[in-house]
């Protein structure tokens, strides 16, 4: 108890951020609902403020404030980079979608702006109180935008379910901190990482609200067995807040996990390793074989999003440097090819509506080569083929299992990438293959066709130039997690 | 045993609070369950002053009492839901109710008996209550929220605007064509605009002037 203001400029980025958002939101309620795409645009200049601020006047060095809540280093700012860009990006191809369905209230950007705080709060938890305030705000700005069409009945039942099961989620989250606490009487990760130290066996008390801290955040990252939201979730949103919802929240929550298990149970790093190989592995599976029965092309990203949740799993299942160092360059890689993908989805179009079928991207090279070329690449990335961006996440990824001992975990992330190479090649097949089922619109917005354009050019042959700085970056963010 | 003035008192409130609890989901009238509910939280705050925890026991009664006690008594009056029906299943389900209240009752009782602290436990306590006299739990647990936990405090408050901004999104609706009172134009309407006085002649009978705005 001191009565001392505690350092603010660590968290300089998220202040701004906080008033940023409540001063968009005045600026909405008094000018009303015309205003949504001046809103928009000050969001996203405003979260490109926060992140230069954060890179100029934060650093990559490790910080902690608030009585030790709140702690920024080079992973914080690593994963806090993507989660802007995942954000900005997301609120830039929305515009148009928004519009033409008579949702495009100001509200949106400001949900966005707040759910984006949410998850830079998750990045940089450094308690297990912090993780879950920041969880909550993310959560439920994205169970509002999960039913923002709501006189749709499948957008409510959207934001219903994930309501409901993220409320569940958070109970076992909460569940579990519960029994840590009353365990080792502290929440806060440092000191519970040298509490556990020396113990032999670790209390059982401590294992169970672990296993119960594990359930709560793979239900965030919507990895199996806790991923039945996920697909009906994708369907029913809007496509733009679907875009969003695979991008950002799932970089945020991938690096708490990371923080909570690294920075606060290095030592019982044998029993989350299990917990972490075992939903690794089916959500491999999972994301493989059930998107091979797909028709409609959100549920059959939900799939592949719940598959490469697997993938980056198995970086933080190998628990090493080199592990985590992998798991962040795939999140940099899924990104680019989710959002690209999204945008794509987003183009898919005609006169009476969107379209969102598999089918209907049916003799696309004929209608639209460029944007038929764009999502070919997209497809080849996410199936990690070589010479595209996503064969090297997957690379680095099975080579640190490799490096770990983990090989049966690297065969089997390997042998899922083959089943799903499956799904992927089959919407090349029906671009490029199939009878042309009507072009669709060309009017789209011109920020879709620089998202689609930018993520292509990132995902194709070219990556091999960025490759190694983005190596760099990761290794550089990785190192900073303190290592026992 | 010697029994004291408090062990009385706290034997006392703490079967008001078993019995009253037990009542709220045996009464057959749901408005004697929702009373029977605020009697259990009247006592359950007994509880607390008698620990020495004032502050939770007023806000058990201010919130859970003065709230959301109320609230229950709107719903359950207003919404006249039909009890004996959704009582019907009921002795169907009691040997799965029951078998997950043994489990229950035997997870806790492993627990009782397994309890082992870490060692560290009291070291980490975060916050330990002032042994000192003079600060009242009132004063202790503020000073703590505003400076130790700022932080959490904060966003607790941020995520409550959420909320806000949530319900009027899904239930705001403009509605057009609605016809509202403005008090302006009525203050500024002058006994002008709305009659004029006529002289009528006997016998002539009165041409209406045309309609003032």
């Amino acid at each position: 108890m001191n009565g001392e203001i505690p350092a603010l400029l660590p968290a300089l980025p998220e202040i701004i951020l906080a008033i940023g958002a409540m001063i968009l939101l005045m600026l909405g309620v008094f000018r009303g609902n015309g205003s949504f795409t001046q809103v928009t645009n000050l969001s996203v200049l405003l979260l490109v403020i926060c992140a230069a601020v954060m890179i100029s006047e934060v650093g990559g060095e490790r910080q902690v404030t608030f009585n030790n809540m709140f702690v920024t280093d080079a992973f914080a700012v690593f994963a806090k980079v993507l989660v802007y860009m995942g954000s900005a990006i997301a609120l830039l191809i929305s515009g148009k979608f928004l519009a033409e369905h008579k949702i495009d209230k100001f509200e949106y950007p400001i949900l966005v702006l707040f759910a984006t705080l949410g998850m830079l709060i998750m990045v940089s938890a450094n308690n297990l109180m912090s993780l879950y305030v920041g969880l909550e705000l993310q959560s439920l700005s994205l169970y509002v935008l999960a039913a923002m069409n709501r006189d749709r009945l499948r957008s409510t039942e959207a934001g219903l379910k994930y309501f409901v099961l993220g409320a569940l989620s958070s109970g076992m989250l909460l569940y579990g901190i519960s029994l840590i606490y009353g365990f080792s009487g502290t929440t806060e990760f440092d000191v519970l990482a040298t509490s556990l130290q020396g113990e032999g066996t670790p209390e059982i008390g401590i294992v169970i609200g672990l296993v119960f801290l594990l359930a709560g955040l793979a239900f965030k990252v919507s990895a199996v067995p806790f991923h039945m939201w996920t697909p009906d979730v994708y369907e029913g949103s809007p496509t733009p807040v679907t875009a969003f919802f695979a991008a950002a929240p799932k970089v945020a929550a991938m690096a708490l996990l990371v923080r909570a298990m690294i920075n606060g149970f290095p030592a019982l790093i044998e029993e989350w390793q299990q917990v972490i190989i075992f939903v690794s592995i089916a959500s491999m599976l999972v994301g493989a074989f059930v998107a091979l029965v797909q028709t409609n092309i959100k549920r059959l990203m939900a799939y592949s999003s719940i598959g490469h949740v697997g993938y980056a799993l198995v970086g933080l299942a190998t628990g090493t440097q080199a592990g985590i160092e992998a798991l962040l360059i795939y999140l940099a890689i899924y990104l680019t090819m989710t959002l690209g993908a999204f945008a794509a989805i987003l183009s898919m179009r005609r006169s009476d509506g969107m379209v969102e079928t598999v089918d209907d991207l049916a003799g696309l090279s004929e209608t639209n080569l460029p944007m038929a070329v764009a999502i070919a690449i997209f497809m080849f990335s996410l199936a990690g083929i070589p010479l595209l961006a996503g064969f090297f996440g997957k690379w680095f990824i099975f080579l640190a299992a490799v490096e770990a001992g983990l090989v049966p975990l690297a065969i089997i992330g390997f042998l899922a990438s083959v089943v799903a190479c499956f799904y992927y090649l089959r919407i090349i097949k029906v671009m490029f293959f199939d009878e042309p089922s009507g072009a669709f619109d060309g009017e789209h917005g011109r920020s879709v066709s620089l998202v689609v354009g930018t993520a292509a050019v990132l995902n194709s042959p070219v990556s091999f130039l960025l490759i190694s700085s983005l190596a760099g970056a990761a290794a550089w963010a990785a190192n900073s997690l303190l290592f026992q | 045993m010697e029994l004291t003035l408090t062990d009385i008192i706290f034997y006392l409130f703490a079967a008001t609070t078993l019995a009253s609890g037990m009542l709220v989901i045996s009464a057959r009238n749901p408005v004697h369950s929702v009373l029977w509910l605020i009697l259990a939280f009247f006592s359950a705050a007994g509880l607390f002053v008698l620990m020495g925890a004032e502050f939770l026991a007023m806000l058990l009664v201010v919130v859970y009492v003065g709230a959301v006690a109320v609230l229950f008594l709107f719903v359950v009056m207003m919404l006249d839901i039909n009890f004996t029906e959704l009582r019907q299943g009921m002795m169907q389900h009691m040997p799965l109710g029951v078998l997950i209240g043994l489990i229950l009752l035997v997870e806790l009782a492993t627990l009782a008996f397994a309890w082992n602290f870490g060692d560290d436990v009291a070291k980490n306590a975060a916050s330990p209550t002032p042994v000192d006299a003079t600060v009242t739990n009132t004063e202790a647990l503020g000073a703590l929220l505003y400076t130790d936990y700022i932080f959490i405090f904060q966003t607790a408050g941020l995520i409550l605007l959420v909320a806000m901004i949530g319900a009027i999104v899904l239930t705001h609706r403009d509605r057009t064509g609605v016809r509202r009172q403005n008090i302006g134009a009525q203050v500024r309407r002058k006994p002008d605009d709305a009659f004029d006085l006529v002289d009528v002649e006997t016998g002539q009978g009165v041409t209406l002037p045309p309609k003032k705005g």
